[in-house]
């Protein structure tokens, strides 16, 4: 495993070191390839990022550990965010993200025993009207609710439930066609 | 008065097109403006754009063209950067634009650079905008084949390219400074001013810079292509044009709806919202620009207040980003402070002591205060470190985490008095009614 040398990313590593005049400009598109490649900022990533970008592999270590969207551990193949800020609060995302923790029978930040789902609470995600709301994989999961309607908990979760089953047969069909 | 203007930023809307689509916004007037303004000198686009009114939509509506006027012509390069990190509580406008009409947006940063002769500009998205920064990517791209950005643009001989940045979670690096140091590659915390972004020493790369929100680029297309004097007639006096308005919370249809300046709260969250969420309870509260800016008793005064710049000043708030969090009778005022003093907290930066400090504190008073465990003291206590918060911080994170103490305990002080007891002594924890309470 790693970035540089790495086909599957060189054109991307060139794209983004010639977006800018500076290559230290780069180390944040950089870090999200390398937490592409290993799943998380991990030691090895870091010091790629830093070779490429001509920096301090510990100035590197500090705007990872400064950005939330970098994870500094492993993470569920799933990584699960919901929006409990205010606006979502006011219609049922507080009690929206404890459900979906006893669903998965996960503490806040913790991942599933069989390693698939990650959930946290997440700052507010720019999708107010679409609460309650969530981010997977930095991909919107914002159809849970119809914004016309009056809010409706129960069908929220119950959309919720076909995506966990829909994500967890997906999982089991990659890891089938892995074996 | 509007004329037959309903629409500038959800112009599709009028023409019932898709603007997702490069050929459609072309067909509907797209470029035009980029097509005027490349026939005139950049400083009559800079007056254009002065004479239009338009001010800044991220919140602080400066107005636009006399930023724009501060870069220095003399100095070789500049730059121009859009701030699209939209990370503020109840505020989702720019993602609108830019999944509904993303080609303005361009558009109009291709007109901001030339008129400040820029010859790199960057879209800074927050991270969270993950799918929404590949899509621009590709309209880019979709332009570049058009010979609409790139070299030579349109034959004009007016060179000049478009990147995205995409953040990584971080609200702070909406702040100008913030987000200039997170370009350059560094931890995104403000800098010290001045100098300024738009000076020499200050801006990206230490070149004179710009920044201007989505929504307020967004609108200059419009501008250049209809003239100032046509945007000028939209909205009211000090607030020219038309606005987006984000509504969240307890309201019957929560969205973006985009209004003139001259529309007020009651035309906006009554007639379009459809009014309370639920026939139980009333409206309550109202927060108009997202978590930050002061929060008020959503009366029928406050509601028969146009939403311009001077008009929301007059009932003691401002209109800000326009992003309109609504609570009904059911909320208590104590909680809400609460949850944006964790967000606050959550997303200082840590560099300047009153705002990391502050947040901290201010964030365990109030989890005591809700606990039930506060008393009388612990208000006076969060609103003296409210005050001590407010215009002394590196940048405005501080001022913004300290309203919602201050305002929420002046307008909403019986809603703290339920959590506190006169006595000094803490309000029992309320028990669990029990069944058949």
């Amino acid at each position: 495993m790693a970035i540089i040398g790495n086909k599957k990313y060189q054109e991307r590593i060139s794209a983004h070191l010639a977006k800018y005049p500076d290559k230290r400009s780069a180390v944040m598109p950089l870090l999200y390839i390398a937490q592409e490649e290993y799943g998380w900022i991990n030691a090895e990533g870091v010091l790629e990022v830093a070779q490429l970008c001509d920096m301090d592999p510990t100035q590197v270590r500090s705007i990872s550990g400064f950005y939330t969207m970098y994870s500094e551990k492993t993470k569920g193949k799933y990584w699960l965010q919901v929006c409990n800020d205010l606006a979502c609060a006011l219609r049922g995302a507080d009690e929206f993200h404890h459900w979906l923790k006893e669903e998965l029978d996960v503490e806040e930040g913790g991942t599933t025993a069989d390693g698939l789902f990650t959930v946290e609470h997440v700052m507010c995600l720019a999708a107010c009207d679409k609460a309650p709301m969530l981010q997977c994989n930095f991909h919107f999961v914002d159809d849970l609710v119809d914004p016309n309607e009056t809010p409706d908990l129960e069908k929220a979760k119950a959309k919720m439930r076909e995506k966990l089953d829909k994500w967890r047969k997906e999982a089991t069909e990659y890891a089938n066609r892995k074996s | 008065m509007m004329g037959d203007v309903k629409h500038i930023l959800l112009r599709w809307k009028d023409v019932n097109a898709d603007f997702s689509k490069l050929e459609e916004y072309r067909k509907h007037g797209g470029f035009e403006g980029l097509k005027k303004a490349l026939a005139m000198t950049p400083a009559q686009v800079i007056d254009e754009v002065k004479n239009s009114g338009l001010r800044g939509r991220g919140g602080a509506g400066f107005p636009t063209g006399v930023k724009w006027s501060f870069i220095p012509q003399s100095e070789p390069v500049k730059y121009l950067v859009v701030n699209a990190d939209e990370s503020e509580t109840g505020t989702f406008k720019d993602r609108l634009i830019m999944e509904t009409n993303p080609y303005q947006l361009l558009e109009g940063v291709l007109i901001g650079a030339y008129a400040i002769g820029a010859k790199a500009t960057y879209v800074y998205l927050r991270g969270e905008f993950w799918d929404l920064g590949h899509f621009l990517d590709e309209c880019i791209e979709n332009m570049r084949k058009a010979n609409l950005v790139g070299d030579n643009i349109m034959g004009s001989g007016f060179s000049c390219d478009i990147f995205t940045h995409l953040g990584a979670g971080a609200y702070i690096c909406g702040e100008e400074t913030a987000l200039l140091n997170s370009l350059e590659g560094k931890l995104g915390q403000p800098r010290v001013r001045p100098p300024f972004p738009a000076n020499k020493g200050g801006g990206l790369y230490s070149e004179p810079t710009v920044v201007n929100n989505v929504e307020t680029i967004a609108n200059v297309p419009w501008i250049v292509w209809k003239g100032a004097g046509e945007y000028k007639a939209i909205g009211t006096e000090q607030s020219a044009g038309t606005k987006l308005y984000c509504v969240s919370g307890h309201v019957k249809r929560p969205g973006v709806y985009e209004l003139p300046f001259t529309a007020t709260f009651r035309e906006l969250l009554v007639d379009i919202c459809g009014g309370p969420l639920s026939d139980e309870y009333g409206f309550k509260a109202l927060l108009p620009s997202g978590g930050s800016g002061p929060i008020v008793a959503l009366n029928d005064q406050v509601l028969d207040t146009r939403m311009s710049y001077e008009d929301t000043a007059k009932v003691g708030t401002i209109i800000g980003s326009a992003s309109l969090i609504v609570m009904d009778e059911s909320v208590d005022v104590t909680w809400v402070a609460s949850k944006i003093t964790k967000f606050f907290k959550h997303e200082s930066c840590g560099k300047c002591t009153p705002c990391r400090e502050g947040t901290y504190w201010l964030d365990k008073v109030l989890d005591r205060i809700m606990a039930g465990e506060g008393n009388e003291n612990d208000v006076k206590l969060i609103e003296n470190v409210a005050k001590n918060m407010a215009g002394i911080t590196l940048c405005a994170l501080g001022e913004f985490a300290a309203n919602p103490i201050i305002y929420t305990i002046k307008n909403f002080p019986d809603d703290f008095k339920k959590h506190a007891k006169k006595d000094g002594k803490a309000v029992a924890k309320q028990p669990v009614a029990a069944a058949g309470d």
